[in-house]
């Protein structure tokens, strides 16, 4: 298999995460599921830094975040599919 | 792999436990005697002072912890024998006599009515003769399975979560069985996670006692004391660089480290040693690196994994510190501080499987005396938790 650029924990997550360096709007990043190995293709749609994520569905304001399968917080502005996420546009719901 | 029956050479002390270093320690009883300490170990090379910011007018549940980290930090395995100098005769001997337990070799000096000259020279003559026999010691075959191996992340970011952390969590699976004592902690890194943490108690008792540490956390340090939502410090500025955004983000992540299958068998306070037998135990401990390594060494572990994203340094002095990591930039950038690279996880050319195994590989010859990278980088990072303000 060639090298992902983008891995996603579990079939259930909206978001996954860049794993290699440079990534750069509109590249085609091959996408990985980890639970399960599989995978599908999906365009960038922003420069994102490793480690950083990105929408894997269209986001608006108020939707819950899924990453590992669970709740990581609530977006406070949309995203398209293959945008950036990050503190611009999730926050937690604790504290 | 049979991982579980291998071999190290390591040393068998007094009390049966197996250290992997052998360490002659100088420790302070507090504050004002960190000098001394340090002068006596600057004359007897092979020694090494541990100096701290604390020990004075402390009282309470802050002073049981600090006399815990005191005496579980002289008796842990790594340290072969130890010298304690404090102000006043009375704690300083109540330190040396819990040490002194473990059936190490253990004086105690005192500087009122001496003065640091005279407690330097005495001191430094016993410390002379602890190194002459520490050096003579030698190590013999033991279990690897007798190793206590505790874990904390640091400087966490995504590829923590999907690398390094179920790297760790995948030795632990494979070696709790065997009869290894794991332990994990940080409390605040658990938030959002805290239904999945409990969740994996062994029994409901544990379960409970993880839940009320937790929520004490809550209600007595971040309810009192926050003044935002902790979006600067939980996550931190690192974590958020390398792209973690919510405290229930890194929560996940910092919990792959226990694994598929281990559960834990007690829930402890700071410092306090386990005792029900070979298992994982959670630890209530702050989520900073130096503080919650030196609290895991004072309860008696004796090497620690340390799984890293962005590429915290810290290390222990007297517990080998493990470094662990899946990012490809922390590797390009400051590969002098990783001591097991797992980036083929992320390129999908190495499994988590063959993660556990290179990380079981790494606390074998660790433990057989090769030093991390944060020994032969000098990080001794030795911090005391202290829970309130001193009377």
């Amino acid at each position: 298999m060639s090298i992902p650029q983008l891995l996603v924990h579990d079939r259930k997550d909206n978001v996954g995460v860049v794993v290699v360096e440079g990534l750069t709007a509109g590249t085609e990043m091959l996408c990985v599921v980890t639970e399960d190995n599989s995978d599908f293709k999906l365009t960038a749609k922003a420069d994102v830094p490793i480690g950083h994520k990105v929408a894997v569905d269209d986001l608006t304001e108020g939707d819950t975040i899924v990453k590992y399968g669970e709740d990581i917080g609530r977006m406070v502005a949309g995203v398209e599919k293959g945008g950036h996420v990050h503190v611009h546009n999730l926050k937690t719901k604790r504290w | 792999m049979a991982q579980s029956n291998q071999k190290i050479m390591a040393y068998r002390r007094e009390n049966g436990r197996v250290g992997v270093r052998n360490h002659v320690v100088i420790l302070p009883v507090d504050d004002i005697s960190n000098a001394a300490c340090e002068a006596v170990g600057n004359n007897i090379k092979g020694t090494m002072a541990l100096p701290h910011s604390y020990g004075r007018l402390q009282f309470g549940e802050d002073l049981e912890l600090h006399f815990r980290t005191m005496i579980g930090t002289g008796a842990n395995p790594n340290v072969a024998a130890v010298v304690v100098i404090g102000i006043e005769p009375g704690w300083t001997q109540k330190i040396a006599d819990g040490i002194a337990e473990t059936g190490k070799p253990v004086a105690a000096y005192s500087i009122e009515q001496n003065g640091d000259l005279n407690t330097i020279c005495a001191a430094s003559r016993k410390a002379k003769e602890f190194v002459h026999w520490a050096t003579e010691l030698q190590r013999e075959e033991c279990d690897l399975s007798e190793l206590w191996v505790s874990t904390k992340c640091g400087e966490s970011d995504t590829t923590t979560g999907l690398s390094s952390c179920p790297t760790v969590g995948n030795m632990y699976d494979k070696l709790l069985p065997s009869g290894l004592y794991g332990c994990f902690g940080e409390t605040s890194e658990i938030t959002g996670a805290e239904h999945l943490c409990k969740a994996r108690a062994a029994n409901p008792e544990a379960g409970d006692k993880f839940m009320k540490l937790f929520q004490a956390y809550q209600d007595d340090v971040i309810e009192p004391f926050k003044t935002s939502d902790l979006s600067d410090s939980q996550p931190t500025k690192g974590n958020i660089e390398g792209g973690l955004t919510t405290i229930e983000e890194k929560a996940l992540g910092n919990l792959e480290k226990i694994g598929r299958t281990s559960t834990y068998i007690d829930a402890l306070e700071p410092a306090e040693a386990p005792a029900k037998g070979p298992g994982l135990y959670y630890m209530d401990t702050s989520s900073a690196a130096a503080e919650c390594v030196t609290l895991m060494a004072a309860a008696g572990y004796v090497v620690h994994t340390f799984p890293t994203g962005q590429g915290n340094v810290v290390g222990n002095p007297i517990v080998p510190v493990i470094k662990i990591t899946g990012n490809p930039r922390t590797v390009r950038t400051m590969s002098e501080h990783v001591d097991v690279d797992v980036t083929g996880v992320l390129r999908r050319d190495m499994t988590i499987d063959q993660a556990g195994d290179a990380l079981i590989e790494m606390i074998r010859r660790t433990a057989n005396g090769r030093n991390t990278a944060a020994e032969a980088l000098g990080h001794r990072e030795f911090v005391m938790t202290k829970l309130y303000r001193s009377a």
